[in-house]
This record gives structure tokens, C-alpha cells and sequence, in this order.
């Protein structure tokens, strides 16, 4: 299958883009005064920088269907989000959809949300399921359109540049937080026992594998048992959806990254008696929602974040 | 603690950029390999085979919000996120409706498999018969730490 992914090198002009893109990446490290002044004053050697290994992107929370205050055009801040992709002046090496693709699971929904993701240019789109793909039907109606080659319910692993990448479910069998369930943990033990413990693993979900806020069912009731076979890995990095806000943690080797989302926001951890969508002021609702940049450099111990507002 | 660590990061991307001439700037994209013969995903534009990807047929529907406004001791309220009242007993042979005043859409489904709902939009509503006495725990699917009890005499 890799030669289905060819996306055609970088030309010159690319090559410029993505320097500008390492002049942006500086702009979310504003806390550094002399590291970023060294950096900024590099930005014309940077545009000969060797690419990262990887580049990814990921998008999440698109809830194709909902048409509630909070955000009563969800499909055009979604296509935005596709369109803000694309514009990164580089190509995605695959972008990743972290879950809740729709809001209710129809199958118009579904078939809505496919047909918006063959915008995004880049070879390879991946998805997990959220628990509003899977509201019904224990995931049946998303592994019908988004299954295709993966396991179990709906998990996969692969491997690009070097790294390690694995697609969790966590969003069925739940009792009160998300949950992987002993297939699942199974598949992750032998998935990874073959794997060097320098290989970067980057593993996705929609719920986080973090005690975010578990009142809230922010948390994966067993992802203790999942996160002990990446324990002898020197870079583990787990990326969500489902909080609908940006959030980072770092537990021993591993670094959390909850995404935003490109529908609604939903309150910080405890505001309020519920996650109830939040609706914002006019014009304040693009701020609250984003995409996001990963990159992997051989050499680093840890992947490059850059998350960005919708514009 | 992050900030400091992606200037770290950061930093030495750069000191890479500045020392190593392009050393080894690629100019293909990774490619991606599976341990599975099918590849999971879908392809970009560069792929646009979407061959199996079949819309699956329709299914059941929460029903319409103009349903019948259920009767008092037979109703159940969904709104921020709770069950009202969250302990329901009724005699055997009731419908039990449950109404979704939220924003979210809520499910209605049985601990024990014996019923389950379609996802409710706001202002959806779902209905079931209760024929064997018992008591039934339910939660929301979709946000399972919502909990309730419909308790069936005889």
C-alpha cells in the first residue's frame, strides 16, 4: 500500500512554506525570549531545513448533524478546518479524524462526513470512532464506512518514517468512562511486542487515556492496563478528541494532547453541571475551535505540536 | 513545563536546520506500512477509490418531538445531563417516555441489553413497554455516566 502514498515530494515552494511554517511554530513557544530571538533571526537557514520525518495533522469533534446555538453551521466550520489544512503549505503525510465525525451516527451523517473528507489533500485520512458514531449500534454503522482493513471493532496500527501509530476504540462497552475492553488491551500488547523501545509510538482516540475529568466521563477506565505495555518506551504521545478544548499532560514517558474540536466548544472540567455545548459570542466561535500540526524529527525524544485556531 | 520543552524541541529542530545542509531532505513522503494485508483509512484525493465504502441503509429514528406528551408517572425528563426523576416505578405494563431537553443527544439504554433507543436529538423522545416486573438500570450510551432506574411492580 505504500505506494499509494506519493504525494508528489516537495518542490521549491514548498520547501519555502515550510519555512515559514517553522517561523509560525515559534510563535507558540513565546515564553522562550532568547531561544525564540535566535530562531526568528534563523528563518531564512530554516528554509533550508531538512523536513521533519513526519508531518501529520489532526482534526476532530466535527459532529456532522448538529444544528443546535452553539454552532448552527457545523459542516461550514468543518470544510473550513479541511480548507485551513491545505492551506499549511505543505502536504499532510495522512491527517487523523479523532472521533465524533457525526452527531448522531444516520447514515446520511456518516455518508456527509466521508464525502467531506476526500477534500483534505493528503494521501491518507485515518479515523476513530466517537461515542456519537457508535450511539446505537456498538459501531456497526462506522466500521461500515470507516472499517475497512482495521480489527476488532475498529482498531488499527501502522508504521511511517519510523514511527509507530496506533487507532484505538474506546468509545463501546462503556459503563462510565471510555473503555478499550481485553481484546483491545491484547492487540496493543502484541501490536507493540516486537517494536524496538526507541521506536516513537503516537497512539489516537477519542476519549482520552487520561483521567481528564471523569465526573464528566473524561477518562478510559482501562487505559492503565493499555499504557503499562508502552511503559519501556522512550516517546509515547496519545492524541484526542472529545473534550472539545485544548489540553496537555505528561504522566512518566508519556505526553497527553487533547484536541479541540471544529463544531462547538464544550465547558472546562467542572464549569457548569454538565459538558452542554457552550455558545459563545457572535464572532468568538472560530477561536474556540482549530486544527492541529504534529511532526516527528528523528533525533527527538518528543513529537512537535502546533495547534491553530480556525481563521 | 510544555512550553519549555517545545522550545527545547524546537530549538534543536532549528540547530538541525542551520548545521545539516539538507542532509537528508527527502523529497518523497514516508510511506505507510501495515502489519494487515487492507489498509485502514481512507485515501486522499491521490486515491479516490472509495470501492467498499457503501452507505449502509437506513435505520430506526428517535422519534419525532411532536410525540404525545407522555402522562405524568410514565415520564422521564432528560435535561443537563440527569434522568428526572432518576428512579421511575410504575406498574408492569406502562410505557415509559423519556424526553431529551438537552442540547446533546442522549440514549436511553438497558444494563441488561432488554431495550435501547436511538440516539435522541433535542426535543426527541423514546418510548418502551415494561411486560415483566423487575427493576431496570439504564444509562446514556453516549454519556454513560448519566444513570437511571425504572422500577416495574406487578
Amino acid at each position: 500500500m505504500s505506494g499509494d502514498n506519493d504525494p508528489a515530494g516537495m518542490t521549491r515552494r514548498q520547501l519555502i512554506r515550510h519555512g515559514a511554517w517553522f517561523g509560525a511554530a515559534v510563535v507558540l513557544t513565546v515564553a522562550g525570549g532568547e531561544v525564540i530571538s535566535h530562531v526568528a533571526g534563523s528563518a531564512g537557514a530554516a528554509q533550508q531545513a531538512t523536513r521533519p520525518a513526519l508531518r501529520f495533522a489532526q482534526i476532530s469533534d466535527s459532529h456532522i448533524g448538529f444544528n443546535g446555538p452553539a454552532n448552527p453551521n457545523v459542516a461550514d466550520t468543518f470544510n473550513h478546518a479541511i480548507g485551513q489544512i491545505n492551506g499549511l503549505g505543505y502536504t499532510p503525510d495522512f491527517v487523523i479524524h479523532t472521533g465524533d465525525l457525526t452527531h448522531l451516527a444516520t447514515p446520511d451523517q456518516f455518508d456527509q462526513v466521508k464525502q467531506m473528507l476526500t477534500g483534505l489533500n493528503t494521501p491518507r485520512v485515518f479515523t476513530v470512532p466517537g461515542e456519537h458514531d457508535s450511539t446505537d449500534d456498538a459501531g456497526q454503522k462506522y466500521r461500515q464506512v470507516f472499517g475497512a482493513g482495521t480489527r476488532g471493532d475498529g482498531w488499527y496500527s501502522f508504521d511511517i518514517a519510523g514511527v509507530h501509530l496506533i487507532g484505538l476504540v474506546n468509545t463501546l462497552n462503556m459503563q462510565k468512562l471510555g473503555h478499550l475492553g481485553t481484546d483491545q488491551l491484547q492487540f496493543i500488547e502484541k501490536d507493540v511486542a516486537g517494536l524496538s523501545s526507541d521506536t516513537p509510538i503516537v497512539v489516537f482516540s477519542h476519549i482520552p487515556l487520561f483521567a481528564m475529568y471523569p465526573d464528566w466521563g473524561w477518562g478510559t477506565d482501562d487505559a492503565t492496563q493499555a499504557l503499562s505495555y508502552l511503559k519501556r518506551f522512550s516517546s509515547v504521545t496519545c492524541l484526542n478528541g472529545h473534550v472539545h478544548q485544548l489540553f496537555s499532560k505528561t504522566e512518566g514517558n508519556v505526553r497527553f494532547y487533547s484536541g479541540t474540536t471544529t463544531a462547538y466548544p464544550l465547558p472546562t472540567p467542572g464549569q457548569g453541571p454538565a459538558p452542554k455545548p457552550v455558545t459563545l459570542p457572535a464572532g468568538k466561535l472560530r477561536e474556540a475551535l482549530g486544527v492541529r500540526e504534529v511532526s516527528y524529527t528523528k533525533g527527538q525524544q518528543a513529537l512537535a505540536l502546533k495547534d491553530q485556531k480556525l481563521t | 513545563m510544555k512550553v519549555i520543552f517545545l522550545l527545547a524541541a524546537t530549538g534543536i529542530l532549528f540547530t538541525t536546520a542551520c548545521s545539516s545542509h539538507a542532509s537528508n531532505a527527502t523529497p518523497t513522503s514516508p510511506s505507510i506500512s501495515f502489519q494487515s494485508g487492507i489498509t485502514p483509512g481512507m485515501s486522499g484525493p491521490a486515491m479516490p477509490d472509495m470501492s467498499g465504502m457503501q452507505s449502509p441503509p437506513a435505520s430506526a429514528s428517535a422519534t419525532a418531538a411532536d410525540s404525545p406528551s407522555p402522562q405524568g408517572g410514565t415520564a422521564v425528563a432528560i435535561a443537563d445531563f440527569k434522568f428526572s426523576p432518576a428512579t421511575l416505578t410504575v406498574p408492569v405494563g406502562t410505557t415509559v417516555t423519556w424526553t431529551n431537553q438537552d442540547e446533546e443527544p442522549h440514549t436511553i439504554a438497558a444494563k441488561d441489553g432488554s431495550f435501547h433507543s436511538p440516539g435522541m436529538d433535542t426535543h426527541g423522545a423514546y418510548s418502551f413497554t415494561f411486560t415483566t416486573p423487575g427493576s431496570y438500570d439504564y444509562i446514556c450510551s453516549i454519556h454513560p455516566f448519566m444513570a437511571g432506574t425504572v422500577m416495574v411492580t406487578k
